[in-house]
């Protein structure tokens, strides 16, 4: 049987690297995808609750967290698109069209 | 160790790895593409969790959907010259200390917890007996009716609004 705080820990840490990735990188896409790195860590620690605590409510919150998480790239993504047809870049720290 | 623990020992280093090549890559695409293994292997963790239908969704919601549509439009931008370019922004090491701290402040605080609450009625043999689909389904429709309306409203705001912003110009 595997302790419960073991997926905790593993959920901590992924979720770490996700905050890393959120904060060093210039590239707007992977920028978007280490938001999605923190939404699947703390999906990990809902499912292990879940399952340990022999509810169903977990799952439900994780069911609903992949939901926001489809409808939050569309919507970013879209952003970014319609972004690159003013300024073509990428780079977070080139995106400074509003700056006064 | 046991057999649980060996194959959570692999899932959990393979999915650590993974991710830290997830936001180490230079090329996007190469990002994406370990971040397609790593979510088969978030699936196979719901597996050993007895949540055969987030394993399922996993796979078909996220890399199916999320990571085409990432896929898409990194080849719709053209990225060429910026692959020459460093990866990092000028203020990454304090991003390093930032991640070091964070995670060794969470390890160690939710490493040490013990939950005690209340089991629910959701054993591994009830949920068994009848499905894990059919029971999720019969918790979705009638205690998170509510919050799976809104999903679907929040959807076809997402659905709107992706179509509006990507659209070249309105009439």
């Amino acid at each position: 049987m595997v302790p419960l705080n073991w997926y905790i820990v593993l959920s901590a840490i992924v979720f770490s690297i996700g905050v890393f990735g959120f904060l060093s990188r210039r590239n707007l896409i992977i920028i978007f995808m280490s938001i999605e790195l923190m939404l699947n860590s703390v999906n990990i620690s809902l499912v292990a609750f879940s399952h340990y605590l022999q509810s169903m409510r977990g799952q439900m919150l994780v069911f609903f967290v992949i939901t926001v998480a489809a409808a939050e790239a569309a919507i970013g993504l879209a952003i970014l698109i319609a972004f690159y047809r003013n300024k073509p870049t990428v780079k977070v720290d080139e995106i400074n069209l509003l700056k006064g | 160790m046991s057999m649980p623990q060996v194959f959570f020992a692999y899932l959990a280093g393979m999915i650590t790895v993974l991710s830290l090549l997830v936001v180490t890559r230079k090329n996007p695409v190469h990002s994406v593409l370990w971040m397609l293994v790593m979510f088969l292997h978030i699936a196979a963790l719901y597996l050993s969790l007895n949540a055969e239908f987030l394993a399922a969704i996993q796979i078909i919601v996220y890399a199916g959907a999320i990571l085409v549509l990432f896929l898409f439009v990194i080849m719709l931008l053209n990225l060429r010259k910026e692959e020459t370019e460093k990866r990092f922004q000028n203020q990454w090491p304090f991003s390093v200390g930032v991640g070091v701290v964070l995670a060794i402040f969470s390890v160690s605080i939710v490493g040490k917890i013990t939950v005690i609450a209340p089991l629910g009625q959701y054993t591994v043999e009830a949920v068994r007996s009848e499905g894990s689909v059919m029971t999720i389904g019969k918790v979705l429709y009638t205690d998170f009716l509510l919050p799976f309306e809104i999903a679907s409203l929040l959807l076809l705001v997402a659905i709107v609004g992706a179509v509006v912003l990507a659209k070249r110009r309105l009439e």
